[in-house]
Parts: structure tokens; sequence; C-alpha cells
């Protein structure tokens, strides 16, 4: 940890540390908008791992791409830019019918070739707009500068929404996520629940390509998530778990970036990665050792 | 050619009816499940139409047939997800789809991804709560009466059908047999009049297939529940039947298996000679039995009618 030792404020008492960093508003706000963003990607996150729809939440993080550099041509806030076509995508997913049953997997073609479409008009954009390249950066891998408390309030009124949305949904979304079939038999909407998690979805990619940038929207998104459901199957443990996971790697990327010369994107999705490899390697050591119990009594299933 | 091979003896078959004695008394019950010349088409294609069928409540009816011809869609049908094209449905003497949580459905079944990580308790608790908004209030079971009772109710249903030892275990984890205990107490665990079975047995190995077989047997003559099961093979379960019904393509017969399981009621229903062969152990064979034109989908495909 080089950085700690180079960079004159950090002094290992951890509530100085924050005093200190929060003396500066724009810290404040990133914080503030680290701490939603990191709540609303790893609930959403929770879902998407258990639907199996990653690649709709890459799709949507990428069109966030254009979408950002659309609004910045017109000159208008990227965060509209953010939410319009983080939407507006979500839309165009549901609306390509899915083929077979939890086939996520039969639209990736179709979905690729958007992807791929929308992204080349996002670098159109920014040729269009001269001058802009230098933002391009931060677009694509993150930034925490410059955050407004507008800003903030928007993300967090859009988290709020989404969060209560999904507040009442979330049990038979469940239901439909992991059987879709009975849960058609038991009378759930199971199309408009998929049409309503679609949009929420490219809510809080929208989020969350504003802090982690556009490529790295996954570390907040599926990592926390796929890492707490390693460590457990119980639903409310391993959603709890997976937003303590997402918060303690936001506040960590965000400290490590501010003593650091190197991106936050990069911090956030090392860490991220790191709990990731961590809850696996406990998942696996906790097996083998089960096993070995259960072999000692004969009992293995 | 299939094989349709009963485990027992069709003639020596002794079948004690249990009848359904709830404790109280209770109104009489309408059949669960009544087609007056229902008739079903799927993608513009009439699957089997002037279908007459009664099932009384506590009978345990399966549905046989060639693939392709519509099993599974007279259960989509029973549960109200696809319309009757002609004639009167009623299922526990409503429309289809109105008896709610009174129809216990298990559909034909792809094992759960060996990665997802759910308990079997949350499929099964899905079952008992899953179509309901909102999400529950983290309050410990301590607290909350409603908790207990459904976490009570929940253990209940598991251990009738000997799930227990591994219900608290990752779904994915289990095996297939295992699975298919979890979701047969899924489908029970509001206490169901009937149960709709999609080709509970298909997945399973055959020592399985003999214990889930009975399993659904025991529950349809202890607890009064009417069952009807699509199935591929009528083997596992002709112990436990009242009745089949035999689906081919544009009709049905339906009767006792030893009435309807013939060479002469097979060859008038699908107009071809088809003969139904004893083996020397009692298994039934038939042959000579035509497959259904394909579909020209996949028979898993959602609406596709197997």
């Amino acid at each position: 940890m080089n950085w700690a030792e180079t960079s004159a404020g950090w002094s290992w008492n951890p509530l100085t540390d924050l005093q200190q960093i929060w003396a500066f508003p724009f810290m404040v706000n990133a914080f503030r908008a680290g701490t939603v963003v990191a709540v609303l990607a790893a609930v959403m996150g929770w879902f998407i791992v258990l639907r199996r729809q990653s690649f709709a939440g890459h799709t949507l993080s990428v069109v966030s791409f254009p979408g950002a550099a659309c609004a910045t041509l017109l000159g208008i806030s990227a965060g509209f830019g953010y939410f319009a076509f983080c939407i507006g995508g979500a839309l165009v997913i549901a609306a390509i019918p899915r083929v077979g049953q939890g086939g996520s997997g039969q639209e990736s073609a179709l979905t690729g070739t958007v992807q791929a479409f929308l992204l080349a008009c996002g670098f159109l954009f920014v040729a269009l707009y001269k001058g802009f390249l230098g933002g391009v950066n931060s677009l694509l891998f993150g930034s925490f500068l410059g955050i407004t408390t507008t800003q903030v309030t928007v993300l967090t009124i859009v988290a709020a929404v989404a969060l209560g949305v999904l507040a009442v949904i979330g049990r038979p979304l469940l239901f439909a996520s992991v059987d879709e079939n009975v849960a058609i038999g038991r009378g759930v909407p199971v199309r408009a629940l998929s049409v309503t998690f679609l949009v929420l979805l490219g809510a809080a990619t929208a989020e969350a390509s504003q802090i982690t940038g556009t490529l790295l929207v996954f570390a907040l998104l599926v990592m926390p998530a796929a890492a707490a459901q390693q460590l457990t199957a119980r639903p409310a443990a391993s959603l709890a778990l997976s937003v303590l996971i997402a918060l303690a790697v936001t506040w960590t990327g965000l400290i490590a970036a501010y003593y650091s010369p190197y991106p936050i994107g990069f911090y956030v999705t090392t860490f991220a990665f790191a709990g990731y490899v961590l809850a696996r390697a406990t998942r696996t050591l906790n097996t083998a050792m089960g096993r070995h119990r259960f072999a000692g009594a004969g009992a293995v299933a | 050619m299939s094989t349709v091979n009963p485990a027992t003896r069709l003639g020596d078959l002794v079948r004690h009816r249990v009848p359904a004695q709830p404790a109280g008394p209770q109104p009489p019950r309408s059949p669960a499940v009544s087609l007056r010349g229902a008739g079903v088409r799927v993608g513009g294609r009439t699957l089997w139409s002037g279908v007459d069928l009664e099932v009384g409540a506590g009978e345990f009816v399966a549905v046989l047939g060639p693939n392709g011809v519509g099993k599974s869609t007279l259960i989509k049908m029973l549960l109200g997800i696809l319309p009757p094209a002609a004639g009167e449905v009623r299922v526990l003497g409503e429309a289809p789809g109105r008896a709610g949580h009174r129809v216990g459905y298990l559909p034909q079944r792809r094992n759960f991804d060996a990665s997802l990580r759910i308990r079997g308790t949350d499929i099964v608790r899905l079952g008992l709560d899953g179509d309901r908004w909102g999400v529950p209030l983290p309050v410990p079971a301590r607290f909350s009466a409603r908790r207990r009772e459904a976490r009570d109710r929940i253990a209940e249903v598991v251990e009738l059908v000997g799930a227990s030892a591994y219900a608290h275990r990752p779904i994915g984890e289990c095996s297939g047999g295992e699975q298919q205990r979890l979701l047969i107490a899924q489908a029970l665990v509001r206490d169901p009049e009937l149960l709709l079975l999609d080709e509970p047995l298909d997945s399973l190995d055959l020592s399985h297939q003999g214990a889930v077989a009975a399993l659904i047997g025991r529950i349809c003559r202890e607890a009064g529940v009417s069952v009807v099961m699509v199935a591929h093979d009528v083997n596992p379960i002709l112990a436990w039947l009242d009745r089949v019904v035999y689906i081919a393509e544009g009709g049905a017969v339906a009767g006792s298996p030893q009435d309807v399981i013939t060479t002469q009621t097979l060859s008038r229903l699908y107009g071809v000679p088809v003969e139904v062969l004893r083996t020397s152990d009692g298994r039934l064979v038939v042959v000579g039995q035509p497959e259904a034109p394909a579909l020209h989908t996949d028979r898993h495909v959602e609406g596709g009618g197997t």
C-alpha cells in the first residue's frame, strides 16, 4: 500500500481520515452519491444474479455511454442522457420476446447487435463534440469528482423510487425469477414483472454508470451480489450481505482514490473482485470441510 | 412405439379406495375437474377436441399419450393459462384459473441450475406466499405469529414429502429426485384440493420414480387430494390409478386402466392397428402407437403442445 505512506494525510485513524476527507464538499457529495448508488445497485444486482440477466445489465451500462455523450453534445446534463438511454434501452430489451424459459441466452445475439451499434453511436457523438475527448475516460471508467448536490438529490430520488417499487414487487419477482412456470400457474403477472424489472435495472445502471463509469458497472451491479450469494443461500441474508459488500467496496474505493492518483473505477472494481474471490474461496473451503465431515458419517448425498 | 408397462399385474390389482374422510362435516364437493366437449387449439392447429372427462374428489387420474399430442396443454388449460377452444371446462366448480391456491401445480421440469443459490425451503415458501405483493419484514419469528405459522407449515409439508434432510441446502445442489420432492412440497404447501402434475417422474431414475409415485399416491389417498398427472409411462403409477385418459390426435378416451389400455380401445382411438402386449411380469407394452406430427417447436417451448 504505497499510496498510503506517500499520501501525507493518511493517519491510520479512520475517524480523522474521514473528517479530513469530508472537509471537502465534493468528497461529501461523492460519498453520498456512492452510498445511494451502492445500495440500489446491490439490491438490483441480487435479482440480476438470480435471474441470470447479467448480460442485460451489461448492455444497459454500455448504452449509458452514448446517452451521456449525446446529452453532452446537446449541451444538457449528462444525467439526463444516462437515464433516457438506459431506460429506453431497457424498454427495447423488454420488447424483445423471450424465447423459451428463463432464456436470457436466446436473445443475446440481438441484444449484442444493438449494443455494438449504440456503442458506435456514442463514439460518433464524442467525435462530433470536439474537445470533449478528455471526458471519455471518466465516462467509460468512472469519476467521483464534481458530483453536484443536485445530482445527489436526483440520484437519491430515483433510487428511493426504484427501491420502493422493488419493495412492492419483490416477492412475486423472486417467485417469477426462480420458478417462472409455477408463478404463471399461480397467476403472477410474470411478463409485466419482467418489464418493470428491466426498467428499474435501467435506472440502476444509469446511476451506477455515473460512479463507476460505463464499462465498470458490474463492479457494483453484479460483483457484490454474486459474492453474497456465494456466501449464503438465505435470501434475506444474501440480500443484506450484498448491500454491505457494495457499501464497503464503494467507501474503500472512494478513500483509496482520494489518497492516490489512480482512478476510482479501478479501486472499486478491484475491491469488489477481491470480495468475490474471497467469497468463492470461503465457499469452496466450507464445502470441502463439510464433505470431509459428511464422508466420515458416510452420508454424502 | 412406446411402452405402457404397469408395474403391477393388471388382473390381480386390488385397489383399496380409502375414501377421503376429513374431520368434521364438509359440504359435498363438486368434481375436481369436469370437461364437456372440450377442445384446444395451439397455433391454429386443433390438438384435440370433443374431450369429456370428470375427475372426482380424491381421484388419481393419469393423462397418457404420445409426445406432442397436447397433454401439457390440457394442464395449461386447467390452470387457465390457455383458453379452451370449445366446450365447457370447470375446475373445482369454477372457471379455470379462478380456483387460485386450491390448485397445486408442478410444471414439466428441467432441473434447477446447479448454481442457483436459493434453499429448498425458500422454494417451498414461494409456493406459500410467493404471489403476494410486498416483501416480508425481517421480523424474528418470535414476534410474528404469521411468520411462525408459515415456518411451521413449511416444516410440516417438507416432512410430509420426506425432504427434511436436505431442504436447507441450496436447491441447485440437490439431486433430481430431491428437487422433485421439494417441488411437490411447494405444490402442496397451500393445502390444495387438486394437484396438476406435468410429468413429475420424467427426470428421475427408476428407484426415485417408484418412491415419488408412491408419495403422490399416498397424498392422494390420505389427504383426499385429486391428482391429474401427465405421464409418459404409466408403469410407476399404475397401482395408484383410478382412471386414465388416453389422448390421441383429435380425441381422447377415459376410463379405468384395464378398459382403456387394451388392443381394442387403443386401435379404435388411433384408427390404426395398435397392439397391447403383456410381458411375463405383467408389464404392458403398446406397439404401433402413432406419434403425433411434429409441431416444429421444441417440446419444452412454452405453448408447445406436449
